[in-house]
This record gives C-alpha cells, structure tokens and sequence, in this order.
C-alpha cells in the first residue's frame, strides 16, 4: 500500500439488526501513520464500527475499505496485516505469557521479536507465569501484546486500558507512541479523554450510531467549545462564571472590582472529556423526541 | 508459514493445554481408567463370564469397551466442551482475528485428539496386561483391525465433537449438552453394561450410533472365539462397523464444515 492512500476508508456505513439501526450512515477516513479515536458512550455503535472493519461482522450497507481490502472479503494475508486488540477477554489461560507469544508469532510472516514485546508491555517478570494466574491489568496487556506481535501496519485498540492503575496506563502510552513513531496506524476506541487526548492526532464522536463530530483532537466540537471559562466568587459568595478568550482581562478586571484576591478563582481551559461531554449531551437532547414516539 | 506447519504448531499447543487442564484430565483422559477399576473391583465376585470354552475375567470383558469409551470422550466430549468453551470465552473470536487457517486450528484439534488418544489407549492396554493380567491377542490381523477401528472411530468421534459444538448455547452449558448424551451412549452401546444382556430394541437404538460400532469393533479384537455368538447375528459383522462409522464419519465432517464459525453468527 501507498503511504499516501487511506488505511481505512468508511462511506455510509449501516448495520441494523432487526429494526434497530446499530450504524447508521458513518463515513470517515484514516490515513496511513495515523492515530484516530472513535469516541463514544456505551451502545452508540463504536463496537459495531470496529468490528465491521475487523472483520468479524458484516455490514448493511455502505462502502468499507480497509488497507485496501473490503473486510467482509479479506483473506489470511490481509488479516497477517492486522493487529487486533478486543474488548475483552476471557480465556482459560493455561500456557505462559512467553509461550502465547511465540505461538502466535508463528502466525504472521515477520512477527516482532517477542523478548521484545514482553519487554515492551512490561512483563518481563511475568514473562514464565501462565496467563491465568496475572492480575486483570496485567492480562490485559498480554492482550496488547498479542494485538502487536504480528508487527501490523493498522492496530485496532478496543478500550485497551479498561482496568490498568495510573502508571500501567502511562507506560501503555509509551508503547503506543512507539508503534506510531513506527509508522503504524491505530485506530482507538477508549472511554478515558485524556487517553484520546494523549494518543490521537484526529477523533470521531459517535453517538446513536451516527457520527456528531470528527475532527483533529485540538479541534472537535468546534472553537466556541474551548472558550475558557474563569469562574470566581463575588462580594457576597455567589459562583460567578464567565466564558471568555481573554481570560487574564477579566481576571484583572475581577481583582480590580473586588479590590483584592477573588475566593475560589479558577480559569479553566475545556478538557476533550468537557467538550465530549457536551457533544453527546446536546445529542440526547435532540434524540429524545425521536425516542419517545419509539 | 504453511497450514500444516502452523497445524502442527496447534497440535503442540493444544496438547499442551490438554495436560493443564485438571477438568479434561480427569473426565476425558482417565475417566476410563476409573471406570475399568471400579467394574473390575464391583464385578469381581462373579469369576469369569462368557460362553463356555471362552470364559475370561470381568477385567478382560470391561477392556475393550473402555478403550472404545476413551475414544468417544477423547473425541466428541473434549472437543465438543472444548470448542463451546473457546467460543464463548473469546479465543476462537482472538484466533479470528490472526492469520490462522480454520483448517490448521482443526488440524491442531484433530492432532491433540490422536495424541492423547493413542496415549490414553496404550495406558489402558497397558494397564489392562500388567495390572489386571488380561491376555492380549497376538495375532497381526487382530491388530491390523484395532488400528482401522482405532483410526476410523477417533476421526468419526473428533468430527462428531467438532459438530456438537455449535449447539451449546455458552461455555457454561456445554458439559451439561455434552455429559448427558455421552453418558446416555455408553450404557447402551456395551461400555457399561454387557452388551448382550441389553434387549434388542435397546440394541437397535444403540446401533444408530458410533459407539456402539467402535465398541464391536474392539471387542473383535480382545475378545476370544466364541464371544461373537452374543453380538446381533452372532457375528462381529466388521464391514457393518467400517460402513457405520464411514457415514457418520460424513456426517460429522458436513455438519462441523457448515456449522463452524469463528464467532456467533450475529443477525
């Protein structure tokens, strides 16, 4: 594949199931090295979407390509070009970390080297100790690394962090940013912003299976969304809030009017999961009408 | 790499997690063995049974049909637990997902079966000779016939599993789907129960199905002379065994080919 092409192309994509519309309509792209999120609140069709372009379900319809190939039709080779970390998990787990790695290297034509993704997803220590006997984290970054063993072009990451401590999911982050410095191509599904915020160069907000928003992360849910908002209290103890892009004026001007420090001062900059939040929020409030004659 | 190597690579794999798994150990690998030590112990007040001239100890009678019952288990219970198992937990939807053939996932399950098959097969012979003191037969045809029946009935029996697979409706419930038919199996083909003491509707019945075939088959050859004057028709009717196991051999091998899926089909 050309560096230039797209690695995943969605046109018009629908799936329903019986008379429920799961995707209904959703068209994006992703280019080649690049990392996009899907966002989205549980049941809005982000898990549909991804496994539609995995391969595992077939679509209604639309036009789906992915690395060049239409997934419902993509054969060994295709899938040898995928890594693909699942939601979830649960297997019985009776061989090693090391042992399920170096078996499924065997699958892929020019796996990674798999001292070095146990290395890599930091389990290391952990690296002769059967699967079932890791802690939730812990298996689930066996499950990333099984996603990369295979040394794919397009990674799909289905909420990879569900349950990692703070520091877990940093490290992960480290690992991510590595595999994009290699070029890799990641599509991101996560219920935690900050992840998004961290990792993804572009973001699609999908809500009630269509999509609300897409665009670069700096950039979702449009500029009157980031407008800081300084919040202080007046002379009298009420919360006083004001959206703002010249925030250091009203803060001096606040300082001036009340002659000293204002209590409770806060300039607060719109974090994605704030912008996030809105963007499904005024979704809902659309969708409700639609929702009642249902 | 090619189907076969990587079906080669399942077969070590899947072995190796067959010797992990206490459950499969107990209920697949010895559960014959355990079954032979309590019918040998139970029976062995009655002495010797059989028609005259070819009477044998209770232990040499229970032999053959427990190496015809590691067979089913090894084959249709552990892969028909097995795969529901592997289905519902996400690994088959995991290996969906790599470039790994259906066939050489098959390949792997077939070869675990034949592995642990034959390990379990020569144990109970093994045991049966140097524990129970049974006498083996020494004739080559007697073995040639063993290793067909042998062949033929882990094959037909993998295949069966693979296909009774797909009707657990979870993980959970497939013991409770797969034991009870089973179980059901081996009391009426001749495992459990003598054969000819079972009624001839029973008999009938039984002989729908592989068991009863595979039971006949070994009994052929560990059997004495005389013994095939108690089996219908009062022959050992070999070419009803090879035709009988050859069709669900088809059966099984149509039904795993359509039904196999890497995930529930969603609607």
């Amino acid at each position: 594949m050309k560096t230039n092409d797209a690695a995943v192309q969605v046109r018009e994509l629908r799936k329903t199931y019986g008379q429920k519309n799961a995707v209904d309509g959703v068209s994006f792209d992703i280019s080649a090295g690049e990392t996009f999120a899907l966002l989205g609140p549980n049941g809005a069709g982000k898990s549909t979407t991804i496994e539609i372009l995995e391969g595992y379900r077939s679509r209604t319809g639309g036009e789906v390509r992915v690395l060049g190939t239409d997934p419902a039709k993509g054969g060994l080779d295709w899938k040898s070009r995928l890594g693909i970390v699942l939601q979830s998990t649960g297997e019985t787990g009776l061989v090693t970390v090391a042992e399920q790695l170096k078996h499924f290297a065997g699958f892929y034509p020019n796996p990674r080297d798999v001292d070095e993704v146990i290395a890599a997803v930091g389990l290391e220590p952990q690296a002769k100790t059967r699967i079932a006997k890791l802690s939730g984290g812990q298996q689930r970054r066996v499950d990333v690394a099984l996603g990369i063993i295979g040394r794919p072009e397009l990674l799909f990451l289905d909420e990879p962090t569900t349950g990692f401590d703070p520091e877990a999911r940093r490290h992960f982050w480290q690992v991510i940013r590595g595999l994009k410095a290699e070029g890799t191509t990641i599509l991101l599904t996560t219920h935690y912003l900050d992840e998004a915020a961290q990792l993804a160069d572009r973001a699609g907000v999908i809500a009630g299976g269509r999509l609300v928003d897409i665009g670069g992360i700096d950039e979702i849910g449009g500029a009157d969304a980031r407008v800081p908002l300084v919040r202080w209290r007046d002379r009298d103890g009420a919360l006083r809030e004001e959206h703002t892009d010249e925030p250091g004026r009203v803060v001096a001007s606040v300082v001036a009017s009340l002659g000293g420090e204002p209590a409770d001062l806060e300039v607060i900059r719109p974090s994605l999961e704030d912008i996030y939040l809105q963007l499904i929020r005024s979704v809902d409030s659309a969708a409700q009408p639609e929702e009642v004659l249902a | 790499m090619s189907m076969v190597t990587l079906g080669a690579s399942r077969i070590g794999y899947e072995t190796k997690t067959y010797f992990r798994s206490p459950d499969t150990l107990f209920f697949t690998f010895f559960f014959p063995f355990v079954m032979l030590a309590i019918f040998t112990a139970a029976f062995s007040a009655q002495g010797e049974v059989g028609p005259p001239g070819a009477e044998i100890s209770i232990g040499a009678y229970y032999l053959p049909g427990m190496i015809a019952a590691g067979i089913l288990l090894s084959g249709v219970q552990n892969l028909a637990v097995d795969i529901a198992m592997e289905k519902s937990n996400g690994t088959l939807k995991r290996l969906g997902g790599t470039p790994l053939s259906p066939i050489s996932y098959f390949l792997g399950k077939i070869g675990q079966v034949f592995v642990t098959g034959v390990l379990q097969a020569a144990l109970l012979i093994l045991a049966g000779w140097l524990v129970l003191g049974i006498e083996l037969p020494t004739e080559p045809e007697k073995w040639f016939t063993f290793a067909w029946v042998f062949v033929l009935g882990l094959v037909t029996c993998a295949l069966v599993g693979i296909a009774l697979s797909a009707v657990p409706r979870s993980g959970k419930s497939a013991t409770a789907v797969v034991i009870p038919i089973v179980l059901l199996l081996q009391f009426i083909s001749g495992v459990y129960l003598q054969w000819n003491m079972l009624p001839a509707w029973l008999q009938d019945i039984a002989s729908l199905f592989p068991l009863k075939w595979i039971a006949q088959g070994m009994r052929s050859v560990f059997l004495p002379d005389g013994w095939e004057a108690l089996e219908q028709n009062g022959s050992w009717n070999l070419t009803g065994v090879a035709i009988a196991l050859g069709i669900w051999l088809v059966v099984g091998l149509v039904l795993s080919r359509v039904t196999f899926r890497w995930i529930r089909r969603d609607a």
